[in-house]
C-alpha cells in the first residue's frame, strides 16, 4: 500500500540534513506552511539555503529561523517588507547571503527544475543589474537572458486537501508557489487541513498529482493572518 | 501668470481608467495604480490579474469578511468576481511573459523619454533590494503604463534622458500619467497628449528634463 501520510510535522522533517536546500511555499502569509517551518526550526538543521518569495514576517516562522542563525542563504524576490526586521538586520550585518530573483524568474526556474529543463531564455531582467554576467541571446529580434533551474532537497508547502497518494488541492491564493515547488524538490512535504480517502478528491480538480509529493501531514485549520504590508 | 491646477491622485486614476478598453486584461501595480480599479467606467468589463494567481479579482471585502488566503500582490485582502479563478505562480507569470495581459499600470521612480523604467530600487547603499514582479510585469504586458508624480519632492523631473536609478526594464513604457500631464514615450521621444488645466507646453517643459513635443 502507498501511504504518504506522516504522523506529524516533526516526523515529516526528521531527515533534513545540515546544508539542505529547502523551498518554502507562500506569498505574503497565504500558503506559508507555518507548522512545517516551526518543525524545521525545532529540528535543528543549520547552514540551510532557503527558497521563498519573501524573507519572513515579524518574529515567528521563517523570521525566527533566520533570527536563529540557521540560514546561510536565501533566494527570493521580495525580502524587504515593513516587518522583515530579522532579515534586514542579518543582511546589513553580512550574515546572510541574498540571491535576488525577479518573481517570475523565480517561479519559472523552480518549474524548470521540476520539468527537467536545463535552462531557459527569458526577456525578464534583460539590461538590468539582476542579469549582470548572465548569457544573453537575441531571438527573433528580442533580447533574452539565460536562467538556470533551481532544485531543492526539500519543499515545504501548504495545501488544503490531500490523500494518501499525495494528490493535493489548494485554497485560493494560498496555491501560489506550491505546485511548482512540489515538482522541483527531491522530497516534498505538504500540510493539508483534510486528509480524504482515495477517490474523494475530484480527479478534475487535483492541482498537484501525487507523484510530486512524498509526505502529507494533516494540521488543524487556523485562519491565515495578514502581515507584510 | 495664472496658476495651473495639478491633477489629484484620483483624477490621475480616472484618466488612466479612460484608456483601458472594454474586455482588457489588466494588472494594476502596488500603490498609486491600485486606485485605477475604483474608476473603471461601469459600462466596461475588465479582467483584473494579480501576480499571486488571480484573474477576475474583485474589490476589497466588507469589514469582517477578510480572508488572508485571498489577497492581492500588495498582500491586502480582496474578493473574487464570478468567473474569476486561481492558478499557480508559474502560470501567473507565463500570462505576463507570454504577452497575455493587455495592460499593466506601474508606479515609477523614473522613466526615460525612450520608455526605460526604474521602479524597483533606489540603489542607495543601505537600501535592501526587493524586486518582486516588477521586472516581469514591465516586459510582459502588451502596453505598460506608468502613473507617477511628475517631479520628486525636491522638484526634480522624474522623466529623464537616462534613468539614474537601477533599471527595471528597457524601452517598455509607452505612456506616463503624471499630476501635470499625459505623455507618450518611445523611440520618437516624449510627446504630450494632454495637460492639466491651466498648463501650457512651455511651463511643462520647464519642469521636464527631456524635450517635449506637442501631440
Amino acid at each position: 500500500m502507498i501511504d504518504k501520510i506522516a504522523a506529524s510535522p516533526a516526523a515529516a522533517l526528521a531527515d533534513v540534513p545540515d546544508g539542505a536546500t529547502v523551498m518554502i511555499g507562500g506569498f505574503g502569509t497565504a500558503g506559508i506552511p507555518n507548522e512545517l517551518v516551526d518543525a524545521l526550526h525545532a529540528q535543528g538543521a543549520k547552514d540551510l539555503t532557503l527558497i521563498n518569495n519573501n524573507a519572513g514576517n515579524g518574529d515567528t516562522g521563517l523570521a525566527a529561523l533566520l533570527a536563529a542563525g540557521r540560514v546561510r542563504k536565501i533566494v527570493c524576490s521580495f525580502p524587504r517588507q515593513t516587518d522583515s526586521w530579522h532579515f534586514d538586520r542579518l543582511y546589513r550585518a553580512g550574515r546572510i547571503e541574498l540571491e535576488l530573483v525577479p518573481q517570475g524568474n523565480l517561479a519559472e526556474r523552480i518549474r524548470a527544475a521540476g520539468a527537467g529543463i536545463g535552462g531557459f531564455f527569458t526577456p525578464t531582467g534583460y539590461g538590468t543589474e539582476l542579469a549582470k554576467g548572465k548569457e544573453t541571446r537575441e531571438i527573433d529580434g528580442r533580447m533574452y537572458v539565460l536562467e538556470s533551474p533551481i532544485h531543492a532537497d526539500f519543499a515545504l508547502i501548504k495545501a488544503e486537501r490531500g490523500d494518501r497518494w499525495g494528490n493535493l488541492s489548494y485554497r485560493m491564493t494560498a496555491r501560489n508557489f506550491g505546485p511548482v515547488m512540489a515538482m522541483a524538490a527531491r522530497t516534498t512535504v505538504a500540510t493539508v487541513h483534510e486528509v480524504v480517502e482515495l477517490g474523494a478528491l475530484d480527479p478534475e480538480c487535483v492541482v498537484t498529482p501525487g507523484l510530486f509529493v512524498q509526505r502529507v501531514v494533516r494540521i488543524e485549520r487556523a485562519p491565515t493572518r495578514g502581515a507584510g504590508f | 501668470m495664472a496658476d495651473y491646477k495639478r491633477w489629484t491622485r484620483e483624477q490621475m486614476a480616472r484618466r488612466v481608467a479612460r484608456d483601458i478598453p472594454n474586455g482588457a486584461v489588466v494588472n494594476l501595480g502596488i500603490g498609486l495604480p491600485t486606485l485605477v480599479a475604483n474608476h473603471l467606467p461601469a459600462d466596461r468589463e475588465v479582467m483584473l490579474h494579480s501576480e499571486n494567481g488571480i484573474i477576475g479579482m474583485g474589490p476589497a471585502p466588507a469589514e469582517g469578511a477578510e480572508d488572508y488566503d485571498l489577497i492581492n500582490a500588495g498582500k491586502q485582502p480582496v474578493t473574487l468576481l464570478p468567473g474569476g479563478c486561481f492558478f499557480h505562480h508559474a502560470d501567473s507569470f507565463a500570462m505576463m511573459r507570454g504577452g497575455h495581459l493587455d495592460i499593466c499600470v506601474l508606479g515609477a521612480f523614473q522613466v526615460s523619454a525612450g520608455g526605460d523604467l526604474a521602479n524597483w530600487h533606489t540603489g542607495a547603499p543601505d537600501a535592501i533590494p526587493a524586486v518582486g514582479g516588477a521586472m516581469d510585469l514591465a516586459i510582459g504586458a502588451k502596453r505598460t503604463l506608468v502613473m507617477m508624480e511628475h517631479c520628486t519632492k525636491a522638484g526634480e523631473s522624474k522623466i529623464v534622458p537616462q534613468c539614474s536609478y537601477p533599471l527595471t526594464a528597457l524601452a517598455c513604457v509607452s505612456r506616463v500619467y503624471t499630476d501635470l500631464a499625459v505623455i507618450d514615450l518611445g523611440p520618437q521621444g516624449a510627446t504630450v497628449v494632454e495637460m492639466c488645466e491651466g498648463m501650457d507646453l512651455a511651463r511643462l517643459q520647464a519642469v521636464t528634463a527631456v524635450p517635449l513635443r506637442a501631440g
